[in-house]
């Protein structure tokens, strides 16, 4: 029977890929350009012929975790998670290394160069050359699902974690990719302890770390894993192009499109770290030229050590974001004398994005600004890093770092003179879970005076909705105990804890007061305001909540507020009648605009 | 058969979908798709641009001067991604007022229909008819209905319908 070939984004062919290879422990926390990955082992769980756990764990950290200790028993997992996702599992992922593994472990990093959705473009693939954990680079989906088995495989033969380092491209690209059955690997848990190494203490890490030597040395040799050539025609002796990943298949088509294709030798990476000593010897011995692309960091042009390289060391190749197709076809231009790329008019920037029509994280910001125009906002990573469009938004830095930055803020102020400005956090829901709790302890013991407001949409919303802790379900909605938010506040020594529906500007205006003037007084400490509202990309919140027909009459002023400090997208400004309308196929009819305008001409209507 | 194609509008315009769609039929004839998507922060209505390329590549981005089609479901995005469609690439948007390229008020009918996200099958139809695709009427109608949730399927073909029937 032919396989079957299914339309597959390169996070769902890896998802598939997972399932196909007999992996039993999936973990991973959400984060752009990852997440469909989980997702797809959830909605394929079903082909699996083994039991498969499946989890949304907190952080990454415990993500790793969960998978790493999978793999003591002699079963595959895989962790899953963003670039910046890493740096927290980066503990657990760094001793690793030494310590080993013992069922197959993945670990699958996606980055993002652009970057697109991230807070930097740092490369994975560095990273684990300073973890000195082998690193896989597929340059599209149907690569990467073809990577997975072979690598399981990898990583049980060295007993060694195995990252796979698929970028947004990657992550974000469909192709048509074909399925396979799943394999039937009938292992049992087995866990065999052995302190030396699942507790190693010091005394027996230099071994250990002489094993982890010895098996990169052999991993950077072996057959499956070489840079793979694509001849050229001899027309250009000694001259050769090494690239990986993404930058690879741009590569072979800009060459087909200019005529260039099988004209010089082209090497595609798909290990860039190890990459084998011989492969570096053979480069210097046969190539005085080389130009090399890759993303993000200059990870194989600093083994390779080519004297006659081009790439980001020499500044042949931009240091900084995508090598898209334009940039690759600048460089080569470049590297070949080529007539240069026809110059492009200048890049016009496109439609921001916005909070959705009727977000509640929307009413939240637009009061808390309006309340404290001369606050400081710290806030975190997800959605609500938009409120920066109503000026509610001031630091933007990792995940949970706004409680800890808050406190910062606070200390450096009130030690001048004991005056400080109102601080107001924002932090989501998830984002609170995952590295939020830490911090507000520290800010309790530390006498820190600042209001946190938890912005609370039930749902991990950015990423695409996964469930939080205190929804009471797990990955592929299945119930579980749900942790609410209010004990976890209380425990941390929290004394002023209030609720609210941010859609209610009066309530939430007052409470915010309230709370300005409980920080302030003597026996005051950290408040924490539950700023409560279903995201509105839920259907369920969608059908719970009122729709109105909204418009705007007449008697508009053409002050702006509405379409700038509210900045609803459904709202924008008739500048021939200076006016503002209102686009019905955006609105949602939620009315929280009405409020915001100082001579009422926002009206709603009940819907006919 | 090669073909490459921009798909531009803004977040929640259904951009992902009409893309799907497009290499869905690829699949079906048995042509190698790449597609590449916008996810993430842009998709809250900010600028999102797919390209899809149909026939044998080995990446899924568009250069500049490359497209053969384009797909523009936000007609402010014409400045933005214009220049990635070649000198005689064809192109299509859906606007209001006359101007460069086929237009159609797709939105309108769309909304007539019951719901402005169906402007992008409204495209679908108009590019169809306009035989500026690579595929043709019945393979697309085999594509929307593979995709779409099933209480959708009719509407959604009444959209395709109406954008083949426009503009004659
Ligand atoms: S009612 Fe007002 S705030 Fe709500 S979506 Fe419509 S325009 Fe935006
Ligand atoms: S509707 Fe109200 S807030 Fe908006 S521009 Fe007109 S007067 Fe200003």
């Amino acid at each position: 029977m032919k396989n079957q070939i299914e339309l597959l984004m390169g996070n769902e062919a890896i998802g598939q890929g997972l399932i196909e290879a007999g992996c039993q422990v999936a973990a991973a926390y959400p984060g752009t350009p990852s997440t469909e990955i989980l997702q797809a082992v959830i909605d394929r769980q079903e082909q699996a012929v083994e039991p498969l756990h499946i989890e949304w764990s907190v952080n990454e950290k415990i993500a790793f975790e969960v998978a790493l200790a999978a793999s003591y028993t002699g079963k595959r997992s895989v962790a899953v998670m963003k670039q910046v996702g890493l740096n927290v599992a980066a503990d657990p992922f760094m001793r690793t290394a030494y310590i080993g593994i013992k069922g197959g472990m993945l670990t699958i990093v996606a980055d993002d160069p652009g970057p697109h959705s991230s807070q930097n473009e740092q490369d994975t693939r560095l990273f684990c050359l300073q973890a000195r954990v082998p690193v896989l680079d597929p340059s599209s989906p149907a690569e990467a699902k073809a990577m997975i088995q072979p690598a399981f495989e990898l990583s049980e033969k060295y007993e060694t974690n195995i990252v796979l380092r698929p970028t947004t491209r990657i992550c974000h690209s469909r192709q048509n990719v074909s399925l396979e059955k799943p394999i039937e690997l009938k292992r049992q848990a087995d866990f065999e302890p052995n302190p030396t190494r699942w507790a190693a203490t010091p005394a027996f890490l230099p071994q250990l770390h002489r094993n982890l030597n010895r098996h990169l040395e052999e991993i950077a040799l072996e057959p499956a894993w070489q840079p793979r050539l694509l001849s050229g025609n001899e027309s250009q002796p000694r001259t050769a192009f090494i690239a990986s990943g993404i930058a690879y298949s741009n590569l072979v088509d800009l060459l087909e499109e200019l005529g260039l294709d099988h004209t010089i030798d082209l090497y595609q990476v798909l290990m860039p770290y190890p990459l084998n000593p011989d492969f570096c010897k053979l480069m210097q011995k046969k190539y005085d030229r080389v130009l090399i692309l890759e993303e993000t960091y200059p990870v194989i042009e600093l083994q390779l050590a080519h004297p006659g390289a081009v790439g980001k060391q020499t500044g042949g190749v931009p240091r900084e974001g995508e090598l898209t197709p334009d940039v690759i076809h600048q460089a080569l231009a470049d590297f070949l004398q080529l007539a240069p790329p026809a110059e492009k008019p200048a890049a016009r920037r496109g439609q921001r994005p916005s909070l959705c029509p009727g977000c509640s994280h929307r009413t939240a910001f637009y009061t808390i600004k309006k309340c404290f125009p001369k606050g400081i906002f710290p806030s975190d990573i997800g959605c609500y890093t938009l409120g920066m469009n109503l000026g509610a938004v001031h630091t933007v830095h990792c995940m949970g770092a706004c409680i800890s930055q808050g406190a910062g803020f606070y200390q450096a102020y009130q030690q001048d003179d004991g005056q400080f400005p109102t601080i107001v956090v924002t932090i989501g829901d998830s984002t609170f879970f995952h590295a939020g709790i830490p911090a507000l302890i520290n800010a309790v013991i530390q006498q820190t005076r600042m209001i946190v407001v938890i912005l609370d949409n039930a749902t991990a919303a950015m990423t695409g909705g996964q469930p939080v802790p205190h929804m009471g379900v797990a990955a592929g909605n299945k119930p579980t105990k749900a942790i609410a938010i209010e004990p976890l506040v209380k425990a941390s020594g929290v004394e002023f804890l209030e609720t609210c529906n941010p859609y209610d500007h009066e309530r939430f205006e007052a409470l915010l007061k309230q709370a300005d003037s409980y920080i302030r007084s003597p026996e005051g400490g950290v408040a924490v305001l539950i700023a409560r509202h279903g995201c509105i990309m839920d259907p369920a919140t969608r059908k719970a909540q009122k729709s109105f027909t909204v418009t705007i009459q007449d008697n508009c002023i053409g002050c702006e507020k509405c379409t700038s400090a509210f900045e609803c997208p459904a709202l924008s400004m008739d500048r021939t009648r200076n006016i503002a309308v209102v686009d019905q196929d955006r609105c949602i009819g939620c009315g929280t605009c009405i409020p915001v305008c100082p001579v009422a001409a926002i009206i709603k209507e009940e819907k006919s | 058969m090669k073909q490459q194609i921009i798909v531009s509008g803004i977040g929640g315009q259904g951009v992902l979908f009409l893309t799907r769609v497009i290499a869905q039929v690829a699949v079906n004839t048995g042509i190698p798709v790449l597609t590449s998507e916008t996810h993430g922060m842009a998709q809250r209505g900010g600028t999102v641009l797919s390209t899809i390329k149909v026939g044998n590549f080995a990446s899924p981005l568009v250069r500049t001067g490359q497209a053969d089609l384009g797909l523009l479901l936000w007609e402010a995005n014409l400045p933005v991604h214009q220049s990635l469609l070649k000198a005689d690439g064809k192109l299509l948007l859906n606007a209001e007022n006359t101007g460069e390229g086929i237009r159609i008020d797709a939105a309108k009918i769309a909304r007539d229909l019951g719901n402005a996200v169906l402007l992008n099958l409204v495209l679908l139809g108009l590019a169809v008819q306009k035989q500026v695709l690579f595929c043709g009427i019945e393979d697309c109608e085999t594509a929307i209905k593979q995709l779409a949730p099933a209480r959708f399927v009719e509407q959604n073909l009444a959209a395709f319908h109406k954008g083949l029937d426009s503009n004659k």
